[in-house]
C-alpha cells in the first residue's frame, strides 16, 4: 500500500524531468564534459582503461547532481503545490522515496550513453571488465550519497539556486577533500580520508569491492534522507 | 465532526492565531470571514494536517493529525489558496496522480475522475496542460483534486479569490451542492459570499474568533446604527434639512446640492426608513434615489473590534 505511494509519486517526478528543459541540458552537458575530458587524454595514456573517466566523476556529480535535485522540494515550496502533496494520505517517508529514486532513475539514465565508452576501449585494447564493473556499481552509490545531500538542502529551502550552491558545495568538499591531504595536520589524516566520498570512489572503481566502502555510501545517504526527513516532520 | 480547541500558532514571535476553539457539526458549510493577515489560512492549514499547531489540538472525528496523520489526511480534502497544480501536468494525468495518492487503484479510478469532471464542469479541458487553462477552470481541477475520492470534510481557501462574477457563481453551486452531505470548511473575505453559500459564519480577527452564529444572524447581530443615501429634487437646500433633521433617530445630516439636485447622507441610530419617506411623501419633492449603505466587512471589523 504505502510502497505503491512511493511508486505512484516516483513515476510523476520521473517523468515531470523529461517535461522541462532543464535535464536534457544537464545530461548533454554531463556527456559533452566527459567526453572530451575522457577522449581527450586518453590516447596520450596509451592505456586501455576508463580510470580517467571514473577519476572525474566525484567532481562532475558535484556539479550536475545538485542540479537535478535542486527543484525536487524547493520549487513545491515556492509554487505552493507541496500544501497538496503534503495534505494527501502519504507519509513523509514515500515523498522522500519517491523523489531521491526519481533522481536516482534519472542519473542512471544519464550513464547509460556513457556505457558506450567501455565497448569502444574495449575494441581499442585489452580492457579489464572488474574496475569498469565497480566504477558503475561506486557511481551508483556515489549518486544516491549526493542525491541524498541534493534533496536534504533542498527541503530546506524555496529558493532552488540556494538549494543547488548548498549541495554543490558539501558535494565538492566530500568529492576532494582526501586530495588535500597535504594542507591539513597529517595525524588526521586517516579521518579526513574516511569522511571523504572521494576517497571511498577511488577504492570501488578499482574494482575492490569492500563493505566499509558500500558501508560509508549507505551511511551518508541515510543520514542526509533521514535529516531531509526531520525538516519535513519538525519544521513546520 | 472537527472540533478545534483552543488553537494556537506563531511564526517565530509573531502570533497568527491565538486560541481559537470552535465546533463544526457533520454536514454543515461554514465560511471563515476575515480580513488578509487574520489567521484564515493558518487555521485551515492547521486542521489539514500541513501545518503544526503551537498549541492546542484539532480533532477530526475524534483523531489527531499528529498521532494519527495518515487517517486524518485521508477524511480531508484540500484547495490551498490560488489553487498551486502542477502546470505542465495534463488536467487528466494530474487528476490520475491525485488519484492514485487518495488511494484508489486501476479501473476504481476512471469512474471517479469522470464523476468530478460532471460535477466541476472540466469535461472540455481534460487534455489540456494545467498551465493553459483559465483561473476559473484551474480553480475547478483544485476543486475536483480536493474532492478526489470522496472525502468527508473539504477545507477550502478562497475557492472564489481572482475569478469573474460567472465563475463565482459557478463555484458557490458547487459548494452548496456537494454541502448537502458534507462537512465543509471555507474561508473568504466577501461578507455577501459567505451569507451566500454558508450555514454559519465565523469571523476571526487578529487570529482570534470576533463572531460566530448562522449567516443570516449576523447582519442584525451588529449594532442598528444605519447610513441611508437620498437624491432628491427640491426648491431649496434648507427646505430639506428643515423637514429631515428633526426626524427622530438622526444622528448626522450631511447634504451637498447641484442645481435642484439634492444628495443627503443621513446616519440613524435606529431603523428610519419609515419617517423618512412619509416625510418626502408629504413634500412637494421628487425623489430619485432612496438606498440603504450596505455594512461591509470593514465597518463590521471596526464595529466588532470596537471594544479592544
Amino acid at each position: 500500500m504505502s510502497q505503491s505511494k512511493t511508486k505512484i509519486i516516483f513515476l510523476r517526478e520521473f517523468s515531470t524531468f523529461f517535461s522541462s528543459p532543464g535535464p536534457y541540458i544537464i545530461i548533454a552537458l554531463y556527456l559533452m564534459v566527459t567526453g572530451w575530458f575522457f577522449f581527450s587524454t586518453f590516447f596520450l595514456y596509451q592505456r586501455s582503461d576508463l580510470r580517467n573517466f571514473f577519476n572525474m566523476m566525484p567532481v562532475i556529480f558535484s556539479l550536475t547532481i545538485p542540479a537535478v535535485t535542486m527543484r525536487l522540494f524547493s520549487e513545491e515550496y515556492r509554487s505552493g503545490s507541496y500544501e497538496i502533496l503534503g495534505t494527501q494520505p502519504v507519509t513523509v517517508l514515500n515523498i522522500l522515496l519517491g523523489k531521491s529514486l526519481s533522481a536516482l532513475a534519472l542519473t542512471a539514465f544519464m550513464l547509460i550513453p556513457t556505457l558506450s565508452y567501455p565497448v569502444i576501449v574495449s575494441f581499442l585494447g585489452d580492457l579489464d571488465w572488474g574496475p569498469v564493473a565497480g566504477g558503475y556499481l561506486a557511481a551508483l552509490f556515489l549518486s544516491a550519497s549526493y542525491i541524498a545531500i541534493g534533496v536534504f538542502f533542498s527541503s530546506t529551502t524555496k529558493n532552488q539556486i540556494v538549494a543547488f550552491i548548498l549541495s554543490a558545495v558539501a558535494c565538492l568538499f566530500l568529492s576532494l577533500i582526501h586530495q588535500m591531504l597535504v594542507i591539513i595536520p597529517p595525524g588526521t589524516a586517516a579521518v579526513i580520508q574516511a569522511v571523504s566520498a572521494g576517497y571511498h570512489f577511488d577504492s570501488i572503481s578499482r574494482g575492490i569491492v569492500d563493505s566499509r566502502d558500500i558501508l560509508y555510501f549507505l551511511s551518508l545517504t541515510y543520514l542526509f534522507l533521514h535529516a531531509a526527513w526531520i525538516v519535513n516532520k519538525e519544521y513546520r | 465532526m472537527i472540533s478545534i480547541r483552543n488553537l494556537s500558532k506563531s511564526y517565530g514571535s509573531v502570533p497568527a492565531v491565538e486560541g481559537i476553539s470552535l465546533e463544526v457539526p457533520r454536514a454543515q458549510i461554514l465560511g471563515l470571514l476575515g480580513p488578509n493577515g487574520a489567521g484564515k489560512s493558518t487555521t485551515l492549514r492547521i486542521i489539514t494536517g500541513y501545518l503544526k499547531p503551537t498549541s492546542g489540538e484539532v480533532l477530526v472525528k475524534g483523531r489527531d493529525a499528529a498521532s494519527d496523520p495518515l487517517g486524518v489526511k485521508s477524511l480531508i480534502g484540500y484547495l490551498p489558496e490560488s489553487a498551486p497544480l502542477y502546470g505542465e501536468m495534463l488536467v487528466f494525468d494530474y487528476l490520475d496522480y491525485i488519484a492514485g495518492l487518495r488511494g484508489l487503484e486501476g479501473e476504481k479510478k476512471l469512474p471517479e475522475i469522470r464523476r468530478l469532471g460532471r460535477l466541476c464542469g472540466i469535461f472540455p479541458v481534460m487534455h489540456k496542460p494545467i498551465n493553459a487553462l483559465s483561473k476559473g477552470y484551474r480553480q475547478r481541477v483544485g476543486l475536483a483534486q480536493a474532492m478526489m475520492n470522496d472525502p468527508e470534510i473539504l477545507i477550502l481557501d478562497e475557492p472564489t479569490s481572482g475569478l469573474d462574477p460567472n465563475q463565482i457563481l459557478e463555484i458557490r453551486r458547487i459548494i452548496r451542492e456537494i454541502g448537502k452531505q458534507k462537512t465543509i470548511i471555507f474561508s473568504t473575505h466577501i461578507l455577501s459570499e459567505a451569507e451566500a453559500v454558508c450555514d454559519r459564519v465565523v469571523i476571526i480577527n487578529k487570529g482570534r474568533i470576533a463572531a460566530d452564529g448562522p449567516a443570516d444572524s449576523l447582519q442584525s447581530s451588529l449594532k442598528a446604527e444605519q447610513t441611508l443615501h437620498l437624491c432628491l429634487k427640491a426648491k431649496t437646500a434648507e427646505e430639506v434639512e428643515r423637514a429631515l433633521k428633526p426626524i427622530p433617530g438622526v444622528l448626522s445630516f450631511e447634504a451637498s446640492a447641484s442645481g435642484d439636485l439634492f444628495r443627503a447622507r443621513i446616519q440613524s441610530a435606529s431603523d428610519i426608513r419609515e419617517e423618512l419617506y412619509r416625510c418626502i411623501r408629504a413634500q412637494d419633492w421628487i425623489l430619485l434615489e432612496f438606498s440603504q449603505e450596505k455594512k461591509s466587512l470593514e465597518t463590521i471589523f471596526a464595529e466588532l473590534t470596537q471594544g479592544e
